[in-house]
């Protein structure tokens, strides 16, 4: 892992000249963010520095960030500006012929070896690659020869890699390896014929991938992308005799609105509402109504397993990829998580029993798709244990991507459509589920209920600001009455290896523990909108994800109505006979490759 | 039994005295000596076979005071088998290409009625051009007998230095020896154990690079086959100097002779007490391991081989940081080659003035150079810096074979350039090299007739570095394909004037903006062609009115300009 950023007034301040102008900096930054401090953009491909998430992709490879430093260095006077630390009186220019001649040239001779089909490819118009050609004015490719020629690996239902699209920035690799420590991916080959993929270039589906999809989020190009299923939705909406319900994960109305130009952060749940109304969904409901029932099922479970001494701490079980991770990674350590299943699997039993037999629908008939900012909940939808009665749970789980695209392709006008609510019952949410898109919030969403519970005393502040921030490994302790829980949060895999680990070792004592694959939880899911390295994107659908708690009335789940009603009227008690055998499931050991 | 200082040491010295009159080209008093150079080159020629042979004819003939001694490679890899014969009171005869029907008539016209074998004695009148310094004991002593090591000063120098000396005097004595990295970047070594010792930190590392992969090259390999132990002995030299108490040697595992050779070294030094704790009586700890490389070129870049070392993608690193800062897993790191390492211990007992007198003024010692392709005399040569191309290739290497004339040589293997006949008469240093248009590199040496297409030359160094380009960055990794694509074109004779203006452009690209040594030295063979044999380009162009157009001193002058 990479320490965290020295804080700068400790460090010697040294002149250095960009460009003519003379500048002071803190001895050891790059030139590449010392021009960024005056103004001075440098382009660049394969750097990436996600300082926040502790991914700094440093590997120097694409040498498209070339400068010039003026002689007397003693060293080579072409330097990559994303790693070359400056140096005292550092005389350095960025717009030399030689740079940009350099520059140029690497780009033309990356699209040499690139399948040039931009029309046709999954990432046209967000690919880093293209943007560059366009920003460097590449006009033409001179040196044109064999380009790799690799067949697609379309085995995994979540992620299709594409090694002819790869030019090996290991972008991916260094997400995988040092921040989610899955170590999957990492670079195959060498020479010409070098690109990146999971050991001995095996399919990723028989690999231990867990499909988080990080390495999705940070890919330049379309090397990795998600399984597209937007067709499949297509023709369900366009078939005479299916019922297609759709829901919406909490994490996508933080997001969506990016992709149609508004400001990060923007809520947008109305518009999005509406816009899947006119695209002729025969129900438009709300994943948070299945959080709510999460809730109910994991706060049972909880004070279940506190009270008859069972197995501590319970580990949340929303995140299909950080359950695909224990599966493989912690084999030994499947009797903590909760045996919820994610919330949108919830809600799609729930769909197929409790909404087709009220409705007098054949749950045959119904189709639900979910709209997930997570690529790990394609592949968890097709988990065979999460059948019932010989139909999926969930059938289609598309990205916020997707239903952008699909928007887009509807023709609807997002930004000026009108507001609109769920549909009922299922529609109706608390604030409590509306957090689930952070990290640390389906815990304290947890914590709310099972507060409640446990004391019989309604919370005065809802809000648990210990379990909030920044930090990808968490700690907290909570009173409720006179105990108290202690609480665990990890987001990102490589801090919920050290939580588990931790576990595994004896060395810390939990009550709790959510964990989330994604670094920063699901607003920054592989399934948003790319962030293109900018992390401040993540902060503020964070923010929105708490504003749109604040904004409701309900903001306990065990308050929502329409939860209590299913429960009295179908379920019977929570963590009870038949929830459990609709609600819960199980996981198994599985091979670590 | 444990060698616990300087005492013990000559102690051994003495009862073996007798061996160290070999070195210095005498036999032992009342014995014949046979030496059968039992390198991979000799092996691989028979001689195992002339080593049997020697002993059966021996036994037979019931010969007493006879002994076959396997040694390393004496270094005339054009003559193998190899066998020198001492006998006492008579200077050294070393015979060539000696097979098994050839031993009876050595054992008998030699051995018993002591008149040499003129047939298969080698007459190689310019010896004394040649200084052995790193190849000092190749070819003389039993390498896995540790015991004919210490009887020619073996661990001597460690022994003084770890007894007698400070480790910032070592330091200061390489530094003062001039001694430059072999390895071809020319680094001075003194500074760069200097460096690494002024890191912070308590663990340190110091690594023997012997990851030796250029076509061609095989120095290194000679040294571990003939000598294993001068390398041990300078590792724990430079442990002791840099504050290192682990050494790895990252060695190819193509090698299996050298590895043996230096796996039974490494336990005879541990035996003797000379690797372990308390080296000499001392505070000083050190022990080394070996690393198996799986033979990538690439391997040999110091940050790819600390890479490979970790079990990682052998790739190399950005620098800085340089391994001396954060090596080994993090912890400051020297890295240095087997040459560089051979020079070590003479430079301890000898001292650093009696080294930096001979070869020029800022490359001092010999180097070893590995002379091939059309010359007579292939083999190892080992030679003072200062010495001509034209003394190397005439009087050491014997001149251009089967008559022809000489063309051009290739120094520094991939990475290198060729030089052409009016730098015959440049005395060869690091410096006087780069300024030609080419490099030390390691020390091959690849000779040219006018047989050889200089064209062709360069494509296969240029496949040669594309096939080890590790991937890493676009202009190696791509470039030196697209470059070798542009050059195949041109050798099918399809190629036209801007395919040769495209091909130069991508060679100053590649040379400029790639992350590492090969990849910034991979143009080297196309440029420096370029620059001498443009001619020879030309005449693959099929359009004959474009060769009239293209002026080409014009050219050459501007592709000196972009230098």
């Amino acid at each position: 892992m990479l320490e965290p950023k020295e804080a700068d007034d400790h460090k010697e301040i040294i002149p250095i000249k960009i460009n003519d102008q003379n500048i002071t900096v803190p001895v050891g930054i790059t030139i590449l963010e010392a021009a960024h401090q005056i103004g001075i953009r440098i382009p660049t491909l394969c750097h990436l520095d996600l300082h926040d998430i502790k991914m700094v992709n440093k590997t120097s490879s694409c040498r498209v960030c070339m400068v010039e430093l003026s002689k007397g260095n003693n060293r080579n006077d072409l330097v990559p500006a994303c790693v070359t630390p400056v140096t005292r009186d550092m005389e350095i220019r960025t717009d030399t012929l030689r740079a940009i001649r350099a520059r140029r040239m690497a780009v033309e001779l990356l699209l040499s070896n690139h399948p040039n089909e931009c029309f046709t490819c999954p990432k046209n118009l967000e690919c880093e690659l293209q943007a560059l050609a366009a920003e460097l004015g590449v006009r033409q490719i001179r040196w044109e020869g064999e380009r790799m020629d690799y067949p697609k690996d379309v085995s995994s239902d979540a992620i299709v890699k594409d090694a002819n699209k790869c030019i090996y920035c290991r972008r991916c690799e260094t997400m995988c390896n040092e921040v989610q420590t899955c170590g999957i991916l990492s670079g195959i080959g060498r020479g010409f014929d070098s690109f990146v993929g999971p050991a001995f270039n095996i399919p990723m589906a028989e690999s231990s991938c867990t499909y988080c999809g990080q390495c999705v989020q940070v890919c330049p190009t379309a090397a990795l992308t998600e399984v597209n299923h937007t067709d499949k939705v297509w023709e369900a909406l366009n078939d005479p005799d299916k019922h297609v319900v759709v829901q919406t994960a909490p994490a996508i109305r933080a997001a969506l609105g990016e992709l149609f130009n508004m400001e990060a952060g923007t809520l947008v749940t109305g518009k999005m509402v509406t816009a899947l109304k006119r695209m002729d969904f025969d129900a438009v409901f709300d994943t948070n109504f299945g959080a709510d029932i999460t809730v109910m099922e994991e706060a049972t479970e909880l004070i279940y397993r506190m009270n008859n001494e069972k197995r501590l701490p319970m580990l949340t079980s929303c995140c299909p990829a950080w359950v695909k991770f224990i599966e493989h990674q912690f084999p030994e350590l499947l009797d903590v998580p909760s045996t919820c299943k994610s919330p949108h699997i919830m809600f799609g039993t729930i769909a197929k029993t409790y909404y087709a037999e009220k409705n007098e629908i054949d749950p045959d008939n119904i189709v639900v798709v979910s709209v997930m900012p997570c690529i790990a909940k394609k592949a968890e939808a097709k988990r065979p244990e999460l059948t019932k009665d010989e139909h999926n749970n969930v059938d289609i789980v598309i990205t916020t991507r997707e239903l952008g695209a699909m928007i887009k392709e509807a023709g609807i006008e997002f930004a000026e459509l009108p507001e609109s609510d769920f549909d009922s019952p299922m529609g109706m949410a608390s604030g409590a589920a509306a957090i689930f898109g952070n990290t640390g919030g389906v815990i304290e969403a947890v914590i709310r209920t099972a507060c409640e519970w446990i004391t019989g005393d309604p919370l005065d502040n809802v809000e648990f600001d210990q379990l909030r921030g920044a930090n990808g490994l968490r700690k907290a302790a909570i009173k409720v009455g006179n105990k108290e829980l202690r609480i665990g949060i990890a987001s990102g895999l490589g801090n919920a290896r050290q939580l588990l680990e931790q576990i595994r070792d004896g060395k810390e004592d939990y009550d709790a523990i959510e964990i989330m694959a994604c670094p920063g939880g699901c607003v920054a899911g592989g399934g948003q909108p790319y962030h293109h390295g900018n992390y401040e994107i993540v902060r503020k659908r964070q923010e929105a994800i708490y504003q749109e708690d604040k904004n409701k009335q309900l903001r306990k789940a065990h308050e929502n109505i329409e939860v209590l009603k299913l429960y009295k009227e179908y379920l019977g008690e929570p963590y009870g006979e038949f929830a459990q055998d609709l609600l819960h499931t199980h996981f198994e050991e599985r091979e670590r490759i | 039994m444990k060698i616990c200082s300087l005492d013990d040491l000559s102690k051994i010295r003495n009862d073996r005295r007798s061996l160290n009159s070999r070195i210095n080209g005498r036999s032992i008093e009342d014995r014949i000596e046979i030496l059968v150079g039992l390198a991979t080159c000799g092996i691989s020629s028979g001689a195992k076979e002339t080593q049997l042979a020697f002993e059966n004819e021996i036994k037979e003939k019931n010969f007493k005071n006879i002994s076959v001694i396997p040694v390393g490679c004496i270094g005339n890899c054009y003559s193998e088998p190899t066998v020198q014969i001492n006998v006492p009171g008579q200077s050294p005869v070393i015979y060539g290409r000696v097979h098994v029907q050839d031993v009876p008539e050595i054992i008998e016209k030699h051995i018993r009625d002591g008149i040499p074998v003129d047939r298969l004695a080698l007459t190689n009148p310019v010896d004394n051009k040649q200084m052995r310094i790193a190849l000092r004991h190749c070819g003389l002593i039993n390498p896995e007998d540790i015991f004919e090591y210490l009887a020619c000063d073996g661990y001597e120098a460690l022994g003084c230095a770890v007894t007698q000396m400070s480790p910032e005097f070592i330091i200061d004595e390489v530094k003062k020896s001039g001694l430059r990295g072999r390895g071809g970047g020319g680094f001075p070594t003194g500074v760069k154990w200097e460096i690494t010792r002024a890191q912070p930190g308590e663990r340190k590392y110091i690594i023997c690079n012997a990851d030796e992969g250029d076509p061609g090259a095989f120095m290194d390999r000679s040294i571990l086959e003939g000598d294993p132990h001068c390398v041990l002995e300078a590792m724990a030299i430079g442990g002791y100097a840099l504050g290192a108490d682990q050494g790895i040697i990252y060695i190819r595992a193509e090698y299996p002779l050298a590895v043996s050779r230096l796996n039974t070294a490494i336990s005879q030094a541990r035996k003797l007490g000379l690797l372990g704790p308390n080296i000499f009586g001392s505070n000083f700890n050190f022990d080394i391991r070996i690393k198996y490389g799986a033979g990538a070129f690439v391997c040999g870049e110091e940050t790819a081989l600390i890479n490979s070392c970790e079990g990682k993608r052998g790739e190399p690193n950005f620098k800085p940081p340089y391994p001396a800062q954060k090596g080994y897993w993090g912890y400051p790191t020297c890295v240095n080659n087997v040459e560089t390492f051979a020079n070590i211990a003479p430079i301890i007992t000898k001292g650093s003035s009696w080294f930096a007198s001979i070869g020029t003024e800022k490359s001092k010692g010999t180097k070893v150079f590995a002379l091939a392709g059309k010359i007579n005399n292939v083999g190892l040569a080992e030679v003072p810096m200062g010495i001509t191309l034209r003394e190397l290739i005439y009087e050491i290497g014997g001149g251009i074979r089967d008559g022809h004339k000489f063309k051009a040589i290739q120094t520094g293997g991939p990475s290198g350039g060729v030089i052409s006949e009016e730098y015959l008469d440049t005395p060869i240093d690091y410096d006087n090299l780069i300024e030609i248009g080419s490099m030390m590199g390691s020390g091959g040496m690849i000779v040219m007739d006018e047989t050889d297409n200089m064209v062709n030359i360069a494509k296969f160094y240029l496949e040669f570095s594309m096939d080890e380009s590790c991937g890493r960055c676009t202009p190696c990794r791509i470039g030196t394909k697209r470059m070798y694509e542009i050059i195949n074109k041109i050798t099918s004779g399809k190629g036209t004037m801007a395919d040769l203006n495209s091909l130069k452009q991508l060679t100053y690209m590649v040379r400029d903006s790639s992350l590492c040594g090969l990849g910034q030295s991979a143009p080297n063979p196309v440029i420096s062609t370029m620059k001498h044999f443009m001619s020879e380009y030309l005449a693959f162009i099929p359009d004959p009115r474009a060769k009239l157009k293209f002026n080409v001193n014009k050219h050459s002058r501007k592709s000196k300009k972009a230098d």
